[in-house]
């Protein structure tokens, strides 16, 4: 993304941005930089129809700047399309105050946005992620098993599931071994062309670019599958292929759904290709929290209630402790919500002088953090019963069982 | 169409009348395409005073020799002719590896050959005077335990393989040994004969077998096996001692108990839930045959099935006709619980058909559901957190979202609301979520796991 201007007070954080996103990556950033409430000012093409004297009505496309007070914002995923609704603040001469309308927001088209409450230290944190300048990394990833292969993108901010091959296989048995074999062969080419038509290799090439693939599975699927691509590109002489074979990783990894990737992506190997630091002190952030949890010494929560009663005790403090969030968190709709969630990320980082990190909720260690409540603490001395007092109503049925469990 | 093709041949009758006549003809039901014989099978079953059936699964770490084993048994037991093993040996020994010969008759496919690793199980039959056994040979190596869960799910009782030779059995008992043994129990499996095996290579010493047995029964009553159901057997696999006949070594003079054999037929029979729908979890899809296209195989874990029966794939929620049933190698026309038979199928794409799915009863189909509490063992820390969720041949994504309680273990008593973390060996009621909708009923036991570990073990409430 490129900062075209912007005028921030220092002080109230009041002012705007003028930001021209260049990359899918950016509209991830966008995504979670725009707020309800926030002034957004982009181009816009509405239909407008105008009643003539004689009353006849005709309807004309028109492309204008429109600035919109954002009431929601909806970003798919998988194409990365940031769509923004919100009614229309101010007014022009084809398009009435108030009226409603959604911005759909392209690459290479500016935009410019007004926090509401000004820009809190979260967002000028985002922003300048967003207009970090240095080349970003990219991965493609296919974690898979016999059978069935998920197809992923992996960003510095976004793991993106972008297909799901599944072609079945069927197992070994007496006398049938044919089938298993021909199925395994169909699932390798079902398999190659879905990823050959994702990653467009003529134009990587043409753009000098490799880009480092991953293949990841139980057992020897991953390395089997390398031997049937080095053996296609051969068979086909597939150039662009050829070339891209000497960039194929293969990794170990315990099953073939996207979640595996996070165990492939701590690996030594993984981490030396993707330049990206932050990532893997995000992932190692996550192994310690969980390692401390396992010792179960009280140093080690999450849960909002619970880190917040943490913070306010100040054990998430200077030497050792740590602030474990997700940006989900950051995307909440109440902005009161988010207001909590920024206060406490400030005291941590000024009062207190503990360590943050923002999390991508995309991202493996991201989704890890969301089962935990989106939140959790390092803390530096280890405090109790954090999860005390708490309600005793929620499921008042007494349970009653007959046999043991298991 | 047939109005106008009557005209053609009958030229001489009016074409009205013909038309008519032909539209008489037609009729919007469809014939049935498999004639059912329309048995009562639980009845059928009962006349037929069939031998007794048992379903066993052969698990213990990776190299400990279960494959071999297995092939000792067959081979012994003449399921295998000698020109097949004669031919394998001659086989292995090209590639310098004569000892892997009998694990081959297991073994199948090019990759676990050459890699001399059981990757997937393998299913073979044979039969005693008393009981028709199915072999389920699972893989040891950590990596297929998905395969090993899959074959678990089908057995009765579980025969655990244990390499007796020096430092093996200690590292055994650090891998898969252990794991193995704690998720078949955790599946149901009550019953577990452990075979000792490769007893010739410490000379067939009393002392080794005895502290093996003293290790294992420790750590298997902690499991919560009960003494009696667990049997020591001492054997070699390779020579082929003490597997269906007595050994012959003058220092094993000490032993006097049972074979492999026969404490194999001393297993008792499990229990059928004949009468119940159908529930069976497809574990193979493949071609059968030029005559028979789309072929599935799998436990029948409740009901029964006959040729002609229509039978409902979920969560496809598909209908297919049975047109044949295999079970053991022969063709019958029914097929009860507890059987591993081969259904070949009509009228549905395989596309519908994958593994883990089940095929049940259209009159009592199973409910998809997104979301289950389960009651679970934990075999390691537990936190709300993404999970593998195994069933069978089913293997899906889901996520623990909510620990709802730890469980006293014995009464079930709730001993602490929303705990923060569960601990190895506690039980705990949690919230699991699924990806997509699956096939699961109350009463169904999953494994659950994660980054190559087990997690824990599962039974679902509701």
């Amino acid at each position: 993304m490129r900062l075209l201007k912007s005028q921030i007070d220092k002080k109230d954080g009041a002012g705007y941005a003028s930001l021209l996103p260049e990359e899918p990556e950016d509209m991830w950033h966008a995504y979670n930089l725009i707020q309800p409430g926030d002034l957004l000012r982009a181009r816009a093409v509405r239909r407008v129809s105008k009643t003539s004297d004689s009353g006849s009505v005709a309807s004309q496309r028109i492309v204008l700047n429109l600035t919109i007070s954002v009431t929601s914002t909806d970003f798919d995923i998988g194409s990365g399309q940031l769509h923004v609704a919100g009614r229309v603040a101010n007014e022009n001469e084809h398009v009435k105050l108030g009226s409603h309308h959604t911005l759909d927001l392209e690459l290479n088209r500016d935009f410019s946005l007004e926090k509401a409450d000004g820009w809190d230290s979260i967002a000028l944190e985002i922003l300048r992620e967003a207009c970090d300048t240095e080349r970003k990394a990219e991965l493609w990833a296919v974690v898979m098993g016999e059978g069935v292969a998920n197809i992923c993108l992996i960003t510095e901010h976004q793991t993106i599931p972008r297909q799901k091959v599944e072609v079945s296989v069927p197992r070994k048995r007496k006398g049938g071994l044919d089938g298993h074999d021909k199925g395994m062969e169909k699932f390798f080419s079902t398999t190659l062309a879905t990823l050959l038509r994702h990653i467009d290799l003529a134009e990587k090439a043409k753009e000098d670019k490799t880009v480092p693939l991953l293949l990841a599975s139980p057992g020897f699927v991953a390395q089997t599958f390398l031997q049937y691509i080095k053996s296609e590109a051969t068979r086909t002489t597939n150039k662009p292929l050829l070339a891209a074979v000497p960039n194929i990783l293969v990794a170990h990894s315990s099953s073939y759904h996207v979640h595996a990737l996070k165990e492939v992506l701590a690996s030594q190997g993984v981490l030396s290709k993707l330049s990206d630091t932050k990532f893997a002190r995000e992932t190692s952030l996550m192994d310690k929290f969980t390692t401390l949890i396992r010792q179960d010494d009280g140093r080690a929560w999450y849960g909002p209630r619970e880190v917040e009663r943490a913070v306010e005790k100040g054990a998430v403090g200077r030497g050792g402790g740590v602030l474990l969030i997700s940006n989900a968190l950051f995307r909440a709709q109440d902005v009161k919500e988010r207001k909590r969630w920024v206060a406490l990320v400030d005291r941590v980082r000024e009062v207190e002088g503990g360590e943050v990190r923002v999390l991508s909720s995309l991202h493996e260690s991201g989704k890890r953090l969301e089962g935990l409540g989106n939140i959790a603490a390092i803390l530096t001395f280890p405090l109790e019963d954090l999860d005390e007092e708490e309600e005793e109503v929620a499921d008042g049925q007494t349970e009653q069982e007959e046999t043991m469990v298991i | 169409m047939l109005g106008t093709k009557s005209n053609v041949t009958k030229p001489k009758k009016s074409t009205g009348e013909s038309l008519a006549n032909s539209v008489d003809k037609l009729s919007v039901e469809e014939v049935p395409k498999v004639k059912s014989k329309n048995l009562n099978v639980v009845a059928e079953f009962e006349k037929s005073g069939m031998k007794r059936m048992a379903n066993f699964v052969v698990i213990g770490h990776v190299d400990h020799g279960k494959s071999t084993l297995m092939g000792r048994l067959l081979y012994d037991l003449n399921v295998i002719d000698q020109r097949s093993v004669d031919k394998l040996r001659k086989e292995a020994e090209t590639i310098g590896k004569s000892s892997f010969a009998l694990a081959w008759v297991m073994d199948q496919t090019s990759e676990e050959r050459s890699r001399g690793v059981t990757v997937d199980i393998a299913t073979n039959y044979f039969e005693t005077d008393k009981t028709k056994f199915t072999i389920l040979d699972a893989p040891g190596h950590k990596d297929f335990i998905p395969n090993m869960i899959a074959g678990a799910s089908q057995a009765d009782f579980a025969v655990l393989v244990i390499d007796a030779s020096t430092n093996s059995f200690e590292s055994g008992l650090k891998g898969q040994t252990k794991e193995h043994a704690l998720l078949v129990r955790s599946m149901g499996v009550h019953r577990l004969i452990v075979a000792v095996n490769k007893m010739d290579t410490v000379s067939w010493s009393q002392a080794r077998f005895e502290e093996i047995s003293q290790q294992m029964n420790a750590f298997l009553t902690a499991a919560s096996y009960t003494a009696k159901s667990i049997t020591f057997i001492p054997c070699a696999g390779l020579t082929g001692e003490n597997v269906t006949r007595k050994v012959e070594d003058p220092s094993a003079s000490w032993y006097s108990g049972q074979s492999l054999i026969e404490a194999l037929d001393a297993s008792e029979p499990a229990k059928r839930n004949i009468e119940k729908p159908l529930r069976m979890t497809i574990g193979d899809v493949f071609r059968g045959g030029i005559q028979n296209p789309v072929s599935i195989s799998g436990r029948i874990d409740a009901g029964s099935v006959q040729v002609g029966d229509a039978i409902l794939t979920m969560p496809a929620g598909e209908t297919a006709i049975v047109k044949a049933i295999e079970a053991e190698n022969d063709v019958v026309d029914w097929a009860v619980a507890g059987q591993i038979p081969t259904l070949h199928l009509t009228d549905i794409d395989p596309v519908h058909l994958r593994l883990g799915d089940i095929a049940c009863d259209p009159k009592h189909p199973v409910k998809l559901i997104k979301s289950f509490t389960s009651k679970i063992l934990a075999f390691d820390h537990v936190l709300p957190m993404s999970v593998d969720v195994f069933r069978g041949r089913l293997q899906a994504e889901g996520k623990i979202t909510a620990l709802t309680a730890t469980l006293n273990k014995a009464t079930g008593e709730v001993l602490k609301k929303k705990p923060r973390v569960i601990k190895p060996a506690e039980v705990a009621r949690v919230v699991i979520e699924l990806e997509r909708e699956l096939p699961l009923e109350a009463g169904t036991r999953v494994v659950l796991r994660e980054g190559g570990n087990t997690i824990a073990a599962g039974l679902l409430e509701a």
